[in-house]
Formats: structure tokens, C-alpha cells, sequence
């Protein structure tokens, strides 16, 4: 879902790089007030794998390809706001080495594939936490429903921007880009669920939500 | 902390390396619908990568960039508190 340069307006890419901007501003602020010395190399691991994972292109549909995301899972091990942090660094790591995501589309980028998605799921887990104190597999099933709803939210929020420009008019992108979003979303959740229950598996305590 | 963070960059370079040749190289979704709404023409001029994806070394690179990029910012803002 990586917009390249030329498919948003500069006004639309200028409106979408403030959320972006802001949230990962506050990502830096909380990663300096609230990280604890054990945590600080959980930061470099959630991108490294986040960034490997989201070149292993699955295929969904009549040739095409879907991938892993991982803002989701971002936020549940770091907490919303480091996710906004990791997924941008990610982010522009594609953009500007693999010239992955174009560099003026950045801004939206961060915001449809980061930012939405880490803080749905990172309040979805919160919500859950709540309610379901203790329970895995309810934990799991949230986690693995937002991690869809991410990337179905990350899909409409790209469609919206694309339409806003004039590159294409919403009613003909909308309804196309939901449609593969929706089974590209399952893989997304799947992928969630088994990274979140090995690492509750193995280290419970890295798991932020749960903390 | 130290074993799960050399098991868990292992275990993304392995991904990186060993597993993306056989990812799908069929367009992603966005970009299936660019194509199939006539609107993929609108892309730039396409930029030339540092390191192309394609190459075993570019998701070797990748993974360990965005690890030593994530791991650099989490030292330094913290660094920052504590000095």
C-alpha cells in the first residue's frame, strides 16, 4: 500500500505528513520518558522484523499480492506512540533506500500504514485489557481483529487521500481497494496472532499491553 | 533481554534472506488497483533504489538499517533523559 511520488496532490501529501509528523514527535517523547533501559534494543527488533516481514509479499487474488503491515503489532509490544516511531523508521528506510513509497507520499504513508493502524490496535488492546483482564485467547482475538481493521482503515484512508487529489474519483477506488484489503487484512491478522502468541510464549514481559 | 533480541534479528535477516525469494512477485494491492483503475501512469518517474529488494543483499541490509536506525533512536532519546 506504499503511495509512490505523483499520486497525491502536494496539498493532500502536505495535510497528511501533520498527523504523521506529530505522532512520531510524540513517539520520541514517550520512548525518552518511558523506556526502561531492558526495552531500549525492542525498539531496533520490532523494525527489523516488521521491515523483513513486510517483503514477504503473500498472494491473495487473481495476481495480486498482499503483506504484512505490522503497525499493529508494533503496538502491542511497544504501546501506540513507539509504534508511530518504528513504523516511520521503516517507512523512510524504504522510501529512501529502496526507493519503496515515494518521498513526497511519506507523510501519508506513515499516517495509512503506521499511524492508524498503531493506534486502533494499540486502543483496541487497551480496551481489551480492561474488560478481559488475563484471558489469552481473548487477548489474541482482539489483537488479530484489529490487525484487520487496521489494514482495512489504512485502505480506505488511501482511497480518500487518492480521490481528495483527483487521481481517481472515490466511488471507482474505494470499493476496489476494500475489496482486496479485506483478504489482504486476514494475513495481516494471522501474521499478528502467531507473532504475539510466540513472544507471549517466550517472553511475556516484552508484550507492552500486557505489562 | 540480550537472547531474545539475538533471536528475533536472526530470525528477521532469515526472513529477509531466505524466505523473500520465494515471496509473491505479483503486484500488491494498491498497486494491482492503480493498474486496473487507470491511474498507474501517475507515478513519477520512477527513483533508482540504493539497494534493490531483489538483491540478497538488500534484505539483509534493510533489516539490520531499520534495527541499528530503531535501536540508535531508542539510545539517544534516552541518553538524553538520563544526561
Amino acid at each position: 500500500m506504499h503511495i509512490p511520488d505523483g499520486f497525491l496532490a502536494p496539498e493532500v501529501a502536505a495535510v497528511c505528513a501533520v498527523p504523521a509528523i506529530g505522532a512520531v514527535g510524540y513517539g520520541l517523547r514517550r520512548a525518552s520518558r518511558d523506556l526502561d533501559e531492558r526495552r531500549v534494543p525492542l525498539l531496533g527488533v520490532t523494525a527489523a522484523f516488521v521491515f523483513a516481514v513486510q517483503m514477504l509479499n503473500f498472494p491473495v487474488a487473481g495476481g495480486t499480492s498482499g503483506h504484512f503491515l505490522g503497525a499493529g503489532l508494533a503496538a502491542i509490544l511497544l504501546g501506540p506512540w513507539m509504534a508511530c516511531l518504528v513504523m516511520s523508521v521503516v517507512l523512510v528506510t524504504q522510501s529512501f533506500v529502496f526507493a519503496d513509497g515515494g518521498i513526497t507520499a511519506l507523510g501519508a504513508n506513515i499516517f495509512n500504514m503506521g499511524v492508524i493502524g498503531a493506534l486502533l490496535v494499540g486502543g483496541l488492546m487497551l480496551l481489551a485489557q480492561r474488560v478481559l483482564p488475563n484471558k489469552r485467547g481473548a487477548f489474541l482475538a482482539v489483537a488479530g481483529v484489529g490487525a484487520w481493521l487496521a489494514v482495512v482503515a489504512g485502505a480506505l484512508a488511501c482511497s480518500f487521500e487518492l480521490a481528495i487529489s483527483g487521481t481517481v474519483p472515490l466511488g471507482t477506488v474505494l470499493p476496489a481497494m476494500l475489496g482486496v484489503h479485506v483478504l489482504i487484512g486476514v494475513g495481516e491478522a494471522v501474521i499478528t496472532v502467531a507473532a504475539v502468541s510466540a513472544v507471549l510464549s517466550t517472553r511475556p514481559d516484552v508484550v507492552k499491553v500486557m505489562a | 533481554m540480550k537472547w531474545f533480541t539475538i533471536l528475533a534479528v536472526a530470525l528477521a535477516v532469515g526472513l529477509a534472506t531466505a524466505v523473500s525469494p520465494i515471496a509473491s512477485s505479483a503486484p500488491d494491492g494498491l498497486t494491482r488497483v492503480a493498474a486496473d483503475k487507470g491511474f498507474a501512469a501517475r507515478e513519477s518517474q520512477p527513483r533508482t533504489p540504493l539497494i534493490g529488494y531483489g538483491a540478497l543483499l538488500g534484505g539483509f541490509a534493510g533489516t539490520l538499517i531499520v534495527f541499528a536506525a530503531g535501536y540508535g533512536i531508542a539510545r539517544v532519546v534516552r541518553h538524553e533523559r538520563t544526561a
